[in-house]
């Protein structure tokens, strides 16, 4: 099969809205007939469900949690893109393409960030009325602040909440609609598989999560916003049951699955603090917007403070080495996030980390407490403020814009981050890669659609800051509600799905049959063993940093945890009962596959972009030295993989990117 | 407005205003009260006016009744809907550690403030009602002069009584520390003022009652 | 490193009468988190053939509000501002017994173990927790409405809730007002929820007390309790939104 990206022709500026003024409409009346199954309510899928609903079709969504404001887009600070330019620093739709371009190291595809781009400013106007509670200056206008690997303010918050507020917001579009009757909401509800009739999406199996009951949900459509795949990790910033299931099993149907290698490593995040550890935090990359990330320049230093003998704050200046700053002298701490974390993983191994375990290193807000209060103390008119009371009044600027990190991370360091360096380290964050969809955001089984972090299509191999709330946003309010319109209006005449039909109890039993597998094992270990394994051999091996070798012992290593995960899981309780370690087992099976997959994939791209290093494809001599070296020619491409059994087996199909509006650089932040 | 006394609010807003009105009533009786230490003559001529005066008696009267008994069965009603609400209690739960011993015993002073009032009827509200409306004397005179002052120390000579009034002002005490800025609370003030009120609201809780009970020991010990 | 004893509330399901039971768990470091400690205590039934305890859980940074614990008497556990998620065992010392409750009221029953149904919460919101706009492309620019920092600062402290039902578990009288407050608030402090202001309150309200949920007597737990720190001037707020809209009629 030959992939069709299916990007309208015309100059980039105009594509989307001509686009939006020739594909066919459901005409009103009609959608009241057209069902959409929504699975995923965080900001794409619970944007996408309300915004259907408004349009007329009759929704169902599913969620795990309890409520679609548990979505884990709630756990995003710091902001939301938009190409508003009401700082005037020159912003523009251009702007925010050719930087999110760049930033995804020209691995993403034109038209869809072109789009993502333009309806950029409406969704800050769509958030403002629906009570958004955005951060304000004292005129009662919006505040922007900055962000990493961009030279303009575009990015709107709500102090260090944007995505709950954001996802809020949908949430309260999407109560709206569950009070008319449009949107039916399944709380507690995972989707295990999903059903083909004709080759066209036709519904889903799911399974109640309090009562174990399998059921059957038709549908026109499908829409997948189910979010992101780090949690192949083990160990990463995303909710414990964040899962790749949903996006994995229409992989094994039939959608491609596109650049599973390209995942983002977020720079700062707390670090790890033993074996025990379930999850990492992240903390707003705004941080580094006032904070100098450091190590100590002398390895004698860093052995002494592993070993608990020295302070950070002990170390004399010239012998801290900021190592962004100096690498990076143009963007310094606010170098792109692939980058940023890399260097810091460059310094860890080199053994300057700042922790006991080695994987930290400190990001000072010293000098901010005192440009800060010097600034205060300028606008208060204190002419002979001691250093104490400049600090002072610095901290207090600190706590205004920080105050909630500040504490978070107290609580689970215990220490005092005013008084002694934070400590942080790279995790895993966020996924690039996802369902491979179409210009519709359609993926190549017809109508199954993919939105939001679970797609792969705006961020090519690096996402910037404050991008995947926009197009989380931008994907269920602006652009598949009109995309699944084309495909829809051939489907007025169609009528209710029926359940009753042997497409729906084949999936059925396969589904009922994988789980009675799982409580009948009676193997040795717990889920969680097998998944802290497969974590391990990823983070080691398909990490931060990659090379070949590794990569093919991560995909025989997984393939052999995949095969004892069969023979040996252990999984207790009842299938007819709330049972969390039977949920965790069917998302471990399926991350068991995903991980392998990922491992091929970034074996085959033999090219260091984005979020995606390899060891094999640096620069060699010159000012870059040093620095990951992209390969345009042999890899401006799309990886879509098609499902054949093992993961081993998928099958490589590309979609060539081109570039007409942007001249490919090679990314320099020095 | 219909329908108001039918929702959470609408009752809590109720209490509130019947506990606003009763904390003004006790003040005022407060302030009569202590004429009796200084001047028994201003005393009798206050008392003899509350007790005769048909704007007092026929429409203030029955509204303070109506108020005191709306308090009280309201308070209880809304005790058994609440415990109601709450399920299967906890095995351990650690009160003390979020909030008052005052706030969450409202229940518990109001209903010995119920004893109390109670007994205060029998003692003093009732024989003057008899007094006055079954015998039919509204001279307010005995033996050529007010009774009332008289009537008063009278009562408070019985050492029983005199500790029943203490406890029972104790407990208005501990009612009020919470009830005072709870009031306020649910009829929807709280603002830049609250922090004053609070202060002004302790300030009421103990001295308002800690006055009544230095009247009676005053009386008790100058009879 | 800690050894504990944990007492802890086991229910089949709804149906089935729960009792608590005891358990033990040995080297317990002083850095784990809270949740991290049952993962333990879950790992080891797990491997001892028994069913592991269901709790709530999955952000595991204080925002998701999925967690939901009674933890030694206190709603979220002896720490301040903060959700079961985020408290630390170091607030713990070795030899303690510690108690281990789902969050109670009518209105929250149990599902199975650790894990209550907060559904009322959502039909509260289903009731009136949104601003009645349609998405479209030419919705006015956001510039066009400007709002006082202070009341944009106010309604964000308000929305800064996290729904997790601390306050109801806290609350003597399971009330949720400052759940309810808290919405209602964000919206009555901006422009935009003016408009249908008077409807949502009346609505809220109301299904607020078709849920079952008790009546505030202003203890002031929820707040102290609150892992946001949600305030109780958001129940005065709501108190006097309600009185306004039914004095409209």
């Amino acid at each position: 099969m030959v992939l069709d990206s299916k990007v309208p022709k015309g100059p980039i500026k105009d594509k989307w809205t001509t686009y939006k003024d020739k594909i066919d409409l459901v005409n009103p009346a009609n959608k009241r007939h057209i069902d959409v199954i929504v699975v995923g309510t965080g900001l794409a899928g619970g944007s996408a469900a309300a915004t259907l609903a408004e349009l007329g079709y009759n929704v169902k969504a599913f969620a795990y949690q309890d409520s679609p404001r548990r979505a884990h887009s709630i756990a995003a600070q710091g902001g939301i893109n938009a190409a508003k330019n009401y700082m005037g620093d020159g912003d523009s739709n251009y702007r925010l393409f050719y930087d999110t371009v760049k930033g995804g190291d020209y691995r993403s595809r034109e038209a869809n960030v072109y789009r993502l781009a333009e309806v950029s400013g409406n969704i800050i106007d769509q958030c403002v009325a629906q009570g958004v509670p955005f951060a304000r200056d004292y005129g009662g206008l919006l505040d922007n602040r900055s962000f990493g690997g961009v030279l303009v303010s575009r990015t709107f918050y709500a102090k260090g909440q944007t995505g709950q507020q954001l996802l809020l917001g949908a949430y309260s579009a999407m109560n709206r609609q569950i009070a008319r009757g449009k949107i039916e909401m399944f709380n507690r509800h995972e989707m295990l598989d999903v059903v083909k009739v004709d080759g066209k999406a036709r519904g889903i199996i799911a399974r109640n999560l309090i009562t174990g009951e399998i059921e059957r949900h038709s549908a026109h459509a499908v829409v997948i916003a189910s979010g992101g795949y780090g949690n192949v990790y083990f160990l990463s910033t995303n909710a414990m049951g964040s899962n790749a299931t949903a996006a994995w099993k229409i992989h094994k149907k039939g959608a491609y699955f596109a650049n599973p290698c390209f995942t983002q490593i977020h720079p700062t995040c707390i670090p790890r603090s033993g074996d025990y550890q379930s999850k990492l935090t992240l903390m707003s990359e705004s941080l580094r917007n006032d904070g100098r990330i450091w190590v100590p320049a002398k390895i004698e230093d860093a052995k002494a403070i592993q070993e608990g003998k020295l302070k950070p704050t002990q170390i004399a200046e010239e012998d801290r080495d900021y190592y962004l700053e100096r690498r990076y002298p143009a963007f310094g701490n606010l170098v792109p996030r692939d980058v940023a974390s890399r260097a810091a993983k460059e310094r860890c191994d080199a053994g300057y980390g700042v922790n006991a375990t080695g994987e930290a290193v400190y990001l000072d807000f010293a000098a901010a407490f005192e440009r800060y209060g010097k600034e205060q103390a300028k606008i208060k008119g204190l002419k002979n403020a001691s250093k104490e009371e400049i600090i002072k009044l610095g901290q207090e600027i600190i706590e205004e814009k920080y105050g909630n990190l500040f504490q978070m991370y107290e609580k689970i360091i215990a220490e005092n981050p005013y008084e002694t360096p934070m400590m942080i380290y790279p995790a895993t964050h966020y996924t690039m890669g996802g369902v491979w969809v179409d210009y519709n955001l359609m993926t190549t089984v017809p109508g199954l659609y993919c939105i939001g972090e679970a797609n792969f299509s705006d961020h090519g191999a690096n996402r910037l800051g404050a991008s995947a709330l926009m197009q989380g946003l931008a994907d269920g309010y602006f652009v598949l509600p009109y995309t699944i319109g084309d495909y829809l209006s051939d489907d007025i005449r169609t009528g209710k799905i029926s359940t009753d039909t042997k497409e729906f109890e084949d999936v059925e039993n396969e589904v009922k049959d994988r789980i009675e597998f799982f409580i009948n094992n009676k193997g040795t270990k717990s889920v969680d063993h097998f998944h802290k394994r497969l974590g391990k051999v990823m983070w080691d091996k398909v990490g931060m940093s990659r090379n070949e070798k590794d990569l093919k012992e991560a995909m025989a290593e997984i393939k052999a945890i995949r095969e004892e995960f069969w023979k040996e899981v252990k999984v207790p309780g009842t299938a007819n009962e709330m049972n969390p370690e039977l949920e965790k087992a069917g998302r471990v099976a399926d991350f068991l596959e995903l991980g392998e997959l990922f491992a091929k994939d970034a074996l085959i791209r033999n090219e260091s972009c984005g979020g995606h290093f390899r060891e094999e494809s640096v620069e060699l001599d010159g000012e870059q030295k040093g620095e990951a070296k992209r390969n345009d020619k042999d890899y401006a491409f799309v990886s879509a993989w098609e499902y054949k059994g093992e993961p081993s087996d998928a099958v490589l199909h590309k979609e060539e990117l081109e570039f007409k509006d942007i001249e490919l650089k090679q990314r320099s932040y020095k | 407005m219909s329908g108001i006394l039918n929702s959470s609010i609408g009752r809590k807003f109720a209490m509130a205003l019947s506990a606003l009105f009763l904390m003004v009533f006790v003040l005022q009786h407060f302030v009569i009260n202590s004429l009796s230490v200084f001047s028994p003559d201003a005393f009798n001529e206050v008392s003899h006016f509350m007790g005769t005066f048909w704007v007092i008696q026929y429409l203030i009267q029955p509204v303070l009744i109506i108020g005191v008994i709306f308090h009280f069965v309201m308070g209880f009603v809304l005790e058994i809907k609440n415990n109601k609400a709450n399920g299967i209690k906890y095995a351990k739960n650690n009160g003390a550690a979020n909030s008052t011993w005052m706030s969450r015993n409202m229940v518990w002073s109001g209903g010995f403030i119920l004893v109390f009032l109670v007994i205060h009827f029998i003692d003093f509200w009732i024989p003057e009602i008899n007094t006055k409306y079954i015998v039919g004397d509204m001279s307010g005179m005995h033996n050529g002069e007010f009774r009332y002052f008289h009537e008063l120390q009278e009562k408070f000579v019985p050492i029983w009584r005199i500790a029943l009034y203490c406890i029972g002002f104790v407990f208005l005490a501990l009612h009020l520390l919470h009830g005072f800025d709870s009031a306020f609370q649910s009829v929807g003030a709280n603002n830049k003022y609250t922090k004053g009120l609070k202060g002004f609201g302790k300030f009421y809780a103990i001295v308002i009652p800690l006055g009544f009970i230095f009247i009676a020991l005053f009386h008790h010990f100058n009879h | 490193m800690m050894n504990l004893t944990l007492k802890i509330w086991r229910q089949k399901d709804s149906n089935t009468k729960g009792q608590m039971v005891d358990y033990k768990v040995t080297d317990i470091s002083e850095h784990m988190s809270f949740l991290e400690m049952l993962d333990v205590l879950n790992e080891q039934l797990v491997n001892s053939g028994e069913e592991p305890v269901a709790f709530d859980h999955d952000c595991r940074e204080g925002i998701c509000g999925m967690c939901s614990l009674y933890i030694n008497g206190e709603a979220h556990g002896p720490d301040r501002g903060i959700t079961t998620c985020q408290l630390h065992m170091r607030m713990f010392n070795d030899g303690d017994t510690i108690t281990i409750e789902p969050f109670r009221a009518a209105a929250f029953p149990v599902i199975k173990d650790l894990v209550v149904d907060r559904m009322a919460f959502e039909r509260i919101q289903h009731a009136g927790g949104y601003i009645s706009v349609n998405t479209s492309g030419n919705t006015q620019d956001a510039n066009a409405l400007p709002i006082s920092k202070h009341d944009a600062d106010e309604a964000m402290d308000a929305a800064a809730c996290i729904g997790c039902g601390a306050c109801v578990a806290t609350c003597k009288n399971s009330s949720a007002m400052l759940f309810v407050g808290a919405k209602i608030s964000q919206y009555a402090l901006l422009p935009q929820g003016q408009v249908e202001a008077a409807d949502r309150v009346q609505n809220m309200v109301a299904q607020m007390d078709l849920e079952g949920f008790g009546n505030c007597t202003n203890t002031g737990a929820c707040e102290i309790e609150c892992p946001k720190g949600i305030s109780l001037e958001n129940i005065a707020r709501m108190n006097r939104e309600y009185l306004k809209a039914s004095l409209k009629g």
